[in-house]
């Protein structure tokens, strides 16, 4: 008898733990604090998400951007708890409506997918079943997450939700009678979201939806996420290396380097005042189609996660780098401004 | 005005054998341009996926055949070549590729791709003096040859790797370099470096330059020209002040409308489009004809002709009926000279 009371006991403190947190952040759909994902390799650890919090609130649009290495995808796969090993969540909490999923077994992991969180997938042709027909895949979903098995719907019932989603994304019923290669690309990506929206999730994680995609499809799926997502006044995390779509989509962007989150703010203001260096030479280096402009790289290579530079990892490609100061102390990410959080020296001295 | 490698009315089929029960698909049809001798020029040839810009890549490298049509260089059918013209060609018309991954074979040090085709082609007399040539290649694109050469690709990031490219192209001082999507498996922070690097060889080392693309907005920054291709046809085609800044071809339109612009000020409207090139089947007429927001009768029984509408632009389109019509002549007849504007660094804040 012992034991189990313990547990509770344990359980309860948990459970009491996260009551509070979720008081505190009762109108986030998605909080994340200081989350750390680390991948164990035989040359050492890779901290490929090192630190971030972020919250998101319902309705809201937040980008992910960053290279390729800089923990946006990981990141992504975190908050899914998809990460799969050799990676592993090491620390941090990830609040979904105000419970840790970070502590959750995984068959209750499983019903919340879905149902509260859902993934748009990068590249929708690898993601969905070829051997069977698109209105199978999207029932698969609903069925699963049927918490009664009382109240499973009949086979009508399930052929007119496929429909409506289907029209939802803007995909005529036929389409669900079809297979994974008779669809073009853009139309297997409206697939992947029918299937994302099946259960009204609260939070859409969207890994790239639109990487292999033409621009003019491209449009017209972000356009259709966009609406989905305001239907469902759910919250969207963009990850993207395209800042164009980026300025297109978001309402709020996050700018990651080396596992760790360096700004994050309004995306007119990102664009237009960016506060961290990195941040800056990004927005530079973009080419534009208003005048012909020297080509602007970003010096330097992004580092390799096994031997980060020390202090400020992005010191070594700063072009504002304060000697004695970035390359022996790692910077602090604070709030600089009202809705402008940023981890760099030059803003040491500014408090919001 | 002599042309160093030209395209006569090329055309590519795909399928449509006696047995398959379907038409054949037109890859290409019809194109004609050339690239001058006497000046080195850079020309951006544009389209969605299904547009016929990698058939058109492979056939100007002499990789595939066209099924109609003619590819000459320097005056002779590439089909026909052979021997020291054949060597010629192979020489100087050097591609760069899309994934700089798969151009290495990763058994071997990246020096190999660089030793290669200097030994073959006969770079330099001596191998101190080969090795000399290709250190200042690798100068030119802004890599250190101490932290290049003796690595294996995997060493070296997607970046290093296209850049070395564009040393091997460099190195072997072709007249005419071929980039098939150099930037798109590339990080933005990178793709501005390698188009430096690409442009600079045009600008400083007279190379010419054909650069395959989906991306408008860096095809206007590098080019001069740009040949707009839709399904296989050229929808619009002439300088990129005129094609990308004020299109007149409704699929060029559409295709502006829909770039996503880097900035949160200028956010993509309502573009009416219908449906997906790859949705659609072979149509008679206009093959734009169903996604076309201006559609006429005529688009529908007829292919439009290129029209000479601007001093540097010809479309093919119907709207513009009135206008003369350049039947079966090379399109970089129109072609605007080199702009040699001063371009404006960004400012700092």
């Amino acid at each position: 008898m012992g034991q189990p009371a313990i547990e509770e006991a344990h359980l309860t403190s948990l459970t009491a733990a996260t009551a509070a947190r979720s008081s505190a952040s009762s109108e986030h759909s998605l909080v994340v604090e200081d989350l750390r994902v680390h991948y164990d390799t035989p040359e050492g650890v890779i901290k490929a998400v090192d630190g971030v919090s972020l919250a998101l609130k319902p309705g809201e649009r937040l980008a992910l951007v960053g290279e390729s290495g800089s923990g946006k995808s990981t990141l992504a796969m975190a908050l899914m708890r998809l990460t799969k090993a050799p990676g592993r969540i090491v620390a941090g909490h990830i609040y979904l409506g105000g419970k840790d999923i970070t502590l959750l077994e995984e068959p209750e992991m499983r019903q919340l997918r879905l149902n509260e969180i859902a993934l748009v997938p990068q590249g929708a042709m690898n993601s969905l079943n070829p051997v069977m027909r698109v209105k199978h895949q999207i029932i698969d979903g609903i069925l699963d997450h049927v918490a009664d098995r009382k109240q499973t719907p009949d086979s009508h019932e399930l052929e007119e939700r496929v429909n409506r989603l289907l029209a939802r994304v803007g995909l005529s019923p036929e389409v669900g009678r079809m297979f994974p290669h008779e669809l073009s690309g853009g139309m297997k990506q409206r697939v992947a979201m029918a299937i994302a929206i099946s259960l009204s999730p609260r939070v859409i994680v969207a890994d790239e939806p639109t990487s292999a995609l033409d621009v003019v499809v491209q449009r017209q799926i972000m356009q259709t996420l966009g609406r989905l997502q305001q239907g469902l006044d759910a919250a969207v995390i963009l990850i993207g290396h395209d800042m164009g779509l980026v300025a297109q989509f978001a309402n709020r962007v996050g700018v990651m380097y080396a596992g760790k989150l360096v700004e994050l703010g309004p995306v007119q203001q990102i664009f237009t005042e960016p506060l961290h260096p990195y941040t800056k030479l990004l927005i530079e280096s973009l080419p534009n189609l208003e005048e012909k402009k020297k080509f602007i790289g970003i010096p330097g290579l992004p580092p390799t996660l096994l031997r980060l530079p020390s202090g400020c990892v992005f010191h070594p490609r700063c072009p504002s780098f304060i000697k004695g100061t970035c390359e022996t102390v790692a910077p602090h990410y604070q709030e600089v401004r009202p809705e402008r959080e940023t981890s760099c020296h030059l803003y040491a001295g500014v408090r919001a | 005005m002599t042309a160093l490698l030209e395209l006569r009315n090329v055309s590519k089929l795909f399928g449509g054998g006696f047995f398959s029960g379907r038409p054949p698909l037109h890859a290409l049809d019809g194109i004609t341009f050339s690239i001058p001798e006497d000046r080195p020029t850079i020309t951006a040839i544009a389209g969605e996926s299904g547009s016929g810009k990698t058939t058109l890549a492979r056939i100007l490298l002499g990789i595939a055949t066209p099924s109609a049509g003619q590819v000459l260089y320097r005056g002779k059918d590439v089909a026909r070549i052979s021997g020291a013209e054949r060597k010629r060609f192979r020489l100087e018309v050097q591609p760069i590729f899309q994934d700089p991954f798969e151009s290495y074979n990763p058994f071997y040090k990246v020096d190999h791709v660089l030793t290669t085709p200097a030994r073959n082609f006969k770079i330099g007399k001596s191998k101190a003096e080969r090795r000399s040539r290709i250190e200042e290649a690798l100068h030119a694109v802004g890599l250190q040859p101490e932290e290049t050469l003796g690595r294996f690709p995997h060493q070296l990031s997607g970046g290093q790797r296209q850049r070395v490219m564009v040393a091997r192209a460099l190195l072997l001082r072709p007249r005419i370099l071929l980039a098939d999507e150099p930037v798109s498996m590339v990080d933005a922070s990178l793709r501005a470096t390698i188009l430096d690097s690409v442009y600079t060889l045009n600008r400083t080392h007279g190379i010419s330059v054909i650069y395959i693309t989906h991306d408008l907005t860096t095809a206007y920054q590098v080019s001069d020209n740009i040949i707009v291709l839709y399904r296989g046809s050229v929808a619009e085609a002439g300088s990129v002040e005129q094609v990308i800044k004020q299109p007149k071809h409704p699929y060029t339109q559409l295709l502006v409308q829909s770039i996503p612009r880097p900035d949160p000020r200028k956010l993509w409207g309502d573009v009416p489009a219908r449906g997906d090139a790859e949705a659609l089947g072979e149509a008679v007429g206009c093959k734009f004809a169903d996604r076309c927001p201006f559609v006429m009768d005529a688009c529908r029984s007829a292919v439009p002709p290129l029209h000479h509408i601007d001093p540097h632009r010809v479309a093919s389109c119907f709207l513009y009926r009135d206008s003369k019509v350049v039947a079966e002549q090379d399109i970089a007849g129109v072609f605007a000279p080199r702009a040699d504007a001063a371009r404006t660094g960004p400012v700092r804040a």
